[in-house]
């Protein structure tokens, strides 16, 4: 498994999680959890997902998934999951 | 599973409060480029690192996108060239060649800043350390990306306080030769007592002949984050605001261990130490000065100071080195003036003086560090202010460090722009009382006794 978090953050409209998963589908990556909470008018969000199938390599996912960010107007980011672990866990 | 919040405050941390990974440092052994012939060492140097540092930037980039953290600085640190040019330089004028190699490999692999143009005389000066030495201020200035580190005292040898005079001149000579950039090469030059073999950051960092072939030495940063943990603490007492510190040390660090050993392993190179620092920069909140105001001080510099910055730095160490397998080089927080926003503050304010923050080195890496000095500041009252950093690692068993820049033309109430990550500063007055005779014996300081200790 190649597991990789992407977060969203922003303004809070229809259609995110919707255009972010139909992104993820395209490129064979596999959602494994998402979790969301709406913070003060600010949809957060954030997808667990499998990246071992990904047609894409991880700069280009990212890249791509910045610009949806700037279509949508939210932050879309990717990062490897390690560096949360390796945070947060012991 | 890792959960949203978790993300979040990780995310807060890079965003927010300047989270990055202050350096990733190749150290490369050039020994193996020594031969009598100077051309042949300079075309050994450039083969040698540009085999092993080609492609540092690159993978130090794609680290940094791949898993969203900034990595600041690619850097790479070599054998100290008074080894390497020993045979082959006669002169001073032989070894700025050399020191025009080097910068020309590192505008060629990319990196901004290579250090290593270095000697440890901390005993004594062999002909070849001598010539590096006078080389000094025109290798600086003749180049942009070279720093020089000369290692003057240790407390297994005593201090060289022939090597500690004749620093005090080049320092005033190097200012001298760049003073058409605010005596700019002065910050590219330190004079250190115990200087370690691995040490990642600039302008001290040198691969020391006890290390390995080639090694990757990461040196973390994080004071932003540290601030911003101590200001959520309400009335905290002492034991509380240890514990903050140390688990926000251990998560800072963690960061910078991952990308060791991704470094390490995409370069193909062995993971060396991690530098458990608190590195501040001029980015406003990313200054160790505001830590020490969030302990509870109105100014660093006020009494307390010490007392708090030892509280930081010890407990700075007690969360990183659980964080890190091998930790090493100058593991502290740092105390630049021009790199330090709310050092700049606390000067400007008239809360901080030369001689506290000699105090404050007592207790924290590294030393008297990128402090403005007037310009007609004597040469021997840098060699006194060297000898007495010097003396402070000799008999704390410490290293300690003085990086000033006598800037020439500005005096007392002016102000030295040297921009980017060095920052600005005032110039800070210096103590006018003379030293010339203690500095001008000959000989060394003994090494102190290691019994008795009180």
């Amino acid at each position: 498994m190649d597991k990789t978090i992407i977060t969203v953050v922003g303004k809070d409209t229809v259609g995110i999680i919707a255009k972010v998963c139909t992104y993820l589908a395209e490129n064979q990556i596999n959602i494994l959890d998402i979790s969301q909470t709406i913070v003060q008018g600010y949809f957060n969000m954030m997808m667990i997902v499998d990246m071992q199938k990904s047609i894409k390599i991880h700069d280009d996912v990212s890249a791509d998934l910045n610009n949806l960010g700037e279509q949508i107007g939210v932050i879309i980011r990717c990062q490897k999951e390690e560096i949360f672990n390796k945070m947060h866990r012991i | 599973m890792i959960n949203i919040y978790e993300v979040a405050e990780t995310n807060a941390m890079i965003e927010h409060e300047n989270l990055d990974v202050r350096t990733i440092t190749m150290g490369i052994n050039l020994l193996d480029c020594a031969d009598t012939n100077l051309e042949r060492v300079c075309r050994n140097i450039k083969t040698k690192i540009a085999s092993y540092a080609k492609d540092l930037v690159q993978t130090g980039e794609s680290i940094a996108r791949e898993y969203g953290i900034p990595i600041v600085n690619k850097r790479v640190s070599i054998t100290p060239i008074s080894l390497v040019g020993a045979s082959a330089c006669h002169s001073p004028e032989d070894y700025v060649k050399i020191a025009k190699t080097l910068d020309d490999v590192a505008k060629e692999i990319g990196v901004n800043f290579l250090g290593g143009y270095s000697a440890i005389v901390s005993k004594g000066m062999s002909k070849s350390d001598e010539l590096l030495i006078r080389s000094i201020p025109e290798a600086l200035s003749q180049t942009e990306r070279i720093c020089s580190s000369i290692n003057v005292g240790s407390t297994k040898t005593g201090i060289n306080m022939d090597a500690v005079k004749l620093m005090g001149e080049i320092v005033k000579a190097t200012a001298e030769r760049t003073k058409h950039c605010d005596s700019l090469g002065c910050a590219k030059l330190v004079v250190l007592c115990n200087a370690p073999d691995d040490n990642p950051f600039m302008a001290g960092a040198f691969h020391g002949v006890s290390e390995a072939d080639a090694i990757i030495n990461v040196g973390v940063s994080g004071p932003g984050v540290v601030k911003y943990a101590l200001e959520q603490l309400e009335n905290a007492n002492f034991e509380t605001l240890c514990e903050t510190i140390k688990k926000t040390a251990f998560k800072i660090t963690r960061v910078g261990q991952l990308v060791a050993q991704e470094a390490s392993r995409r370069l193909g190179v062995p993971f060396g130490i991690i530098d458990l620092s608190l590195a501040p920069t001029p980015a406003v909140g990313d200054s160790v000065a505001d830590i020490l105001k969030a302990i509870g001080l109105e100014q660093a510099g006020a009494p307390g100071t010490t007392a708090a910055l030892a509280l930081l730095n010890d407990q700075v160490k007690k969360g990183g080195v659980m964080a890190s397998s091998y930790v090493g080089g100058l593991s502290g927080a740092f105390i630049p003036v021009s790199e330090d926003q709310g050092m700049i503050d606390a000067v400007q304010a008239g809360a901080l003086t030369i001689e506290k923050l000699e105090a404050m080195t007592c207790v924290c890496s590294v030393g008297l560090d990128m402090i403005a000095i007037p310009g007609d500041t004597p040469a021997s009252t840098i060699s006194g202010i060297i000898a007495d950093e010097a003396a402070i690692g000799m008999v704390n068993q410490k290293t300690t460090a003085v990086r000033i820049i006598p800037v020439i033309g500005k005096t007392v109430g002016q102000e030295v722009d040297f921009g980017g990550l060095l920052g600005h500063a005032p110039i800070m007055p210096v103590n006018k009382f003379d030293c010339s005779v203690f500095v001008n014996r000959t000989g060394r300081i003994p090494a102190p006794i290691h019994s008795f200790k009180n």
